[in-house]
Order: C-alpha cells, then sequence, then structure tokens
C-alpha cells in the first residue's frame, strides 16, 4: 500500500492499454470519475491525444471520454 | 388553469415544478438519460411541437414539458436534465435527482444509448432504486449496429425486471414501441424498486435503519432512504428531511448511529461508503451487460479512430477545424447574398405598394416617411440582411453538432481555452 505509484492514466501513450489499480482522485472529481465507471479494475485504452497534447481521449466502458492530464494524473494503473 | 398534483390525490411534492396537466385523468412521466443519448430527439419526436420550455424553480436548469397521445393516455412528458448519474454533482444532477425521487411522476423513461450501455445503466439501477415504474429506452440502436453491437432487448428487460424497449429516436416510427410500453406501464400494478446486493457491511447497517424509516416513509421507499442517509450527502439530506422529517424522530436518529457504528466497525465511513456503494452498482451493470450485449470487434471501430486522428490529431487538428469553420463561415456569407438580394427585391416591391397605399390614404408626407421609410423599410432590410445567414449558419452548426464535431472541437481547443482560465467546452457558446 506503501508504494508510490508508478504510473498513472496520464502517461499512457495513444494506443496503450492499461488496468486502474487504484484511484487517488478526491472529492466530487472521483465521483465524477466513478460515474463514467472508472474504479479499481476497470480497463483503460488511451485512444489519442489533441493537438496540444493535454486532453487525451480514453476508451472507458466502450465510450471514449477525453480527460485532462491533472484530472487523471492520480488515478493509478498497471 | 391545470389540475394541482394535489387534486389528484397525491402528495404535491413536485419541487415547486408546475406540471401543467389538462386533466387529472393525464399521467406524468419524467424522461431521464446520459447527455447526448438522444433523450431530446425522444423527447421531440413524441411530443412534436405540443410543448413549452422553462426553467426549474430557483435554477437556471432549462426544463421542457410536451405532451403526446397513445391510444389509452394523455401523456405529460417532462425532460429531465442529462445526467451520469443521481448523487446530484451538478445542479442539473441536483434537479434530475429530485424530479425522480420525489416528484409527482407516474412513471420514468430512461433513455441510454445502445453502443454504450454500460455507462448507461449506473442511471438505469439508480433510478430503479428509487422508483418501480421505470420503462429503460435503448436509443441509437442503427448507430450500435453498424459498430457491431448488439443489444439482447428480451434478456435485458428480464435481467432487469423492467419493460424495455429499443428506438431509433430519429425514425419517429419506432417511437411507438415506447407509447406502448407506456400505456402497459399504466395499466400493470405498481412494480417494485430494484434491491441492488451492497457488500455485508451496507446490507447490516441497512436492516437496522429500514425498519425505523418504513413507518414513516413507506416500506417502497425505505431502503433507499436508508442507504441515502447513510450516505449523508447534506443536499439530500435537507431534501429528505423537508418531506419527511426523520431526523425529528428518535427511532430514526437511534438506528442511525447504530447503522453508522456498524459501517465504521466494517471501515466503510464516509468516502468509503460511496466508493462500496458506486462500486455495487457498477458491478451489477457489468454482470448484466456481459449476458445482454453481445459485440462483434471494438465498439470504437477502426474507421472511428482514423476519423478522430484526423479531426484531432497533432499536425492536421487544427488546420482541419480552421477549414471546416472557414467553409461554414465561407458558405454562411456567401451563400446568403442570393437570397438576401431577392428577399430585399421582393420587400422593396412590397413598400412600393405601401408607399402608394398610405399616400392613397391621404396620409401627410411625414407620417407617410415614418412608417414606410422608418418602420417598414429598417424592417425589411433588417430581415432581408439577417435572416439568410442565420437560416444557413444555425442548420450548419447544428449539422456539425449532430455529426459529434462539436465535442472534438471543445477537445481541440481546451488546452489554449484553459490557459485564458476558460474551458474548452466554451469555445462555441
Amino acid at each position: 500500500m506503501a508504494m508510490i505509484c508508478k504510473k498513472t492514466m496520464a502517461q499512457l501513450a495513444p494506443g496503450q492499454t492499461a488496468c486502474v489499480s487504484c484511484l487517488h482522485s478526491k472529492g466530487p472529481l472521483r465521483r465524477r470519475l466513478l460515474d463514467i465507471g472508472l474504479m479499481e479494475g476497470t480497463v483503460v485504452e488511451c485512444v489519442g491525444c489533441s493537438p496540444c497534447g493535454d486532453p487525451k481521449a480514453y476508451l472507458i466502458r466502450d465510450a471514449v471520454i477525453a480527460l485532462r492530464k491533472e484530472d487523471c494524473g492520480e488515478i493509478a494503473v498497471r | 388553469m391545470g389540475l394541482t398534483t394535489g387534486s389528484t390525490g397525491r402528495r404535491a411534492v413536485d419541487e415547486g415544478l408546475a406540471i401543467k396537466r389538462q386533466s387529472p385523468k393525464e399521467k406524468v412521466i419524467a424522461i431521464a438519460g446520459n447527455p447526448n443519448v438522444g433523450k431530446s430527439t425522444v423527447f421531440n419526436g413524441l411530443t412534436g411541437l405540443n410543448q413549452h420550455t422553462g426553467n426549474w424553480p430557483g435554477k437556471t436548469v432549462a426544463n421542457a414539458q410536451g405532451r403526446c397521445q397513445s391510444g389509452l393516455h394523455q401523456y405529460v412528458l417532462v425532460d429531465i436534465p442529462g445526467a451520469y448519474s443521481l448523487m446530484a454533482h451538478s445542479a442539473e444532477e441536483e434537479v434530475a435527482r429530485n424530479f425522480i425521487c420525489f416528484g409527482a411522476h407516474d412513471g420514468v423513461v430512461v433513455v441510454c444509448d445502445a453502443s454504450c450501455l454500460e455507462r448507461n445503466l449506473n442511471l438505469v439501477l439508480q433510478t430503479m432504486e428509487i422508483s418501480g415504474n421505470v420503462i429503460v429506452c435503448v436509443n441509437l440502436m442503427d448507430e450500435a449496429r453498424r459498430k457491431g453491437i448488439n443489444v439482447d432487448l428480451q434478456g435485458l428487460s428480464r435481467r432487469l425486471g423492467v419493460p424495455v424497449v429499443g428506438t431509433i429516436a430519429r425514425k419517429k416510427k419506432t417511437l411507438s414501441v415506447l407509447l406502448t410500453a407506456l400505456d402497459g406501464l399504466m395499466t400493470s400494478k405498481v412494480q417494485h424498486c430494484r434491491t441492488i446486493p451492497y457488500p455485508k457491511a451496507i446490507e447490516e447497517a441497512i436492516a437496522v435503519l429500514t425498519p425505523a424509516i418504513a413507518p414513516i416513509a413507506g416500506e417502497e421507499r425505505a431502503r433507499w432512504l436508508s442507504l441515502k442517509l447513510l450516505d449523508g450527502d447534506e443536499l439530500l439530506l435537507k431534501e429528505i428531511d423537508a418531506r419527511y422529517t426523520v431526523f425529528h424522530n428518535k427511532t430514526v436518529r437511534a438506528a442511525l448511529i447504530q447503522a453508522r457504528e456498524i459501517l465504521q466497525k466494517n471501515e466503510l465511513d464516509g468516502e468509503h461508503f460511496k466508493d462500496a456503494v458506486v462500486s455495487s452498482i457498477l458491478k451489477e451493470a457489468e454482470s448484466i451487460c456481459c449476458e445482454t450485449v453481445a459485440k462483434e470487434g471494438k465498439g470504437y471501430s477502426e474507421m472511428d479512430r482514423r476519423l478522430d486522428r484526423m479531426l484531432t490529431g497533432k499536425l492536421v487538428g487544427y488546420p482541419v477545424m480552421f477549414l471546416l469553420l472557414c467553409f461554414v463561415f465561407w458558405l454562411t456569407i456567401v451563400g446568403a447574398n442570393v437570397p438576401s438580394q431577392w428577399l430585399a427585391e421582393k420587400l422593396g416591391v412590397v413598400q412600393g405598394w405601401l408607399s402608394a397605399a398610405v399616400l392613397a390614404l391621404g396620409a401627410p408626407r411625414w407620417l407617410h416617411d415614418m412608417l414606410v421609410l422608418g418602420v417598414y423599410q429598417v424592417l425589411a432590410w433588417v430581415v432581408s440582411v439577417m435572416l439568410p445567414p442565420m437560416a444557413i449558419f444555425f442548420p450548419l452548426f447544428t449539422l456539425l453538432e449532430d455529426a459529434g464535431y462539436l465535442p472534438r472541437v471543445a477537445y481541440n481547443l481546451d488546452r489554449p481555452f484553459k490557459r485564458c482560465g476558460a474551458c474548452g467546452k466554451q469555445a462555441l457558446c
């Protein structure tokens, strides 16, 4: 548990797939992420990157959703 | 004046929202759903021009109501703001939740996107926890089929225990099944709320609280209310207290303390509780989808991917966006010239008649100038200059929106806009 997360969802490059291992986000953001179906064990795929590089698009439970780095930087994946 | 909900024998708990019934026999149906699932298309398809819009009292959240007639009943449909869940994180979701929970409706239609049903089931299950009179309308069936996704509607209905209909809201004919299902729901007996299995400790806590709440709020609502009391969302607690005054009740207070202790002992209080509840619902949705949705290949097809790479790619994203918007503006400006000229000409001819008529009536020169040159001519000019561009620009923009391009623009522009303290969504408002 004390281990610092090695990889976050924000670090996924387009084409990479990963499995959410821990949701460190807090408060309303956490609720929102859970609402769109992001929880421990959810498989996510990074499908694209916006021209500026920041919001990236992820395939989450069959829906393509754009997330900012600041919003998904606290989601640990493996 | 329509009859109020009170006069139909039910408690008038409609959030202050005036539902205009023309007769007490009219059934009030809430249309709920995630954002962008064609909820409004379903609503418009059913009600046509027979609707009126307003605001939810005290909130700047748009509200539309409309009527439609089926073989058996007259319905008042209430378009509820799009929401991903009923755990209220925004004004829209709060409105949606309050109406589904406490509004005086006879049923709820939850519109879903067939191509990502699993995520939509989150809202469906949450709604079913509150109300038994639910119809699930799986929309965008054509799009899902195109993506190789097949939804077993009968299986879904069996698994959920409520009527499920498949529609393609753009094709109005497909909406008749929804009306038939509504008629069926109105004649069938009141359904029971769905019980979603939660972790053991939460179930224990609910079991402690339910007997205390049931006498106040009724058996049907007790489980859901218990769950929400344990959740402790302040806004919702206020709503609940305003309606059921549970907090003044000693039995409830004692039970609540006892139930909270159970949760604490199992480390399921606060955030952990909310997490556990949400995960349980998600897992339920996952297992239902597993059995009822068949996918050939991936939902997000190779073609969509290629298109997205073009529209939002690093190198081509901005040029494509720029060219596309330029094209829209060009078409608006150049395309509007012809109808503008035509309109100006025709309105000019009318002005000639008008002028002759006013003078023939013996009006003095100043009155003629004021009416014909002042009022009419200015109006004619404004109309001929403004109407054609608007009549071209807005439909084009709607087309872009329907094609799903606008969210991609928001996605492209999020970063630059963020720098200015705004967000990508504002790019096109």
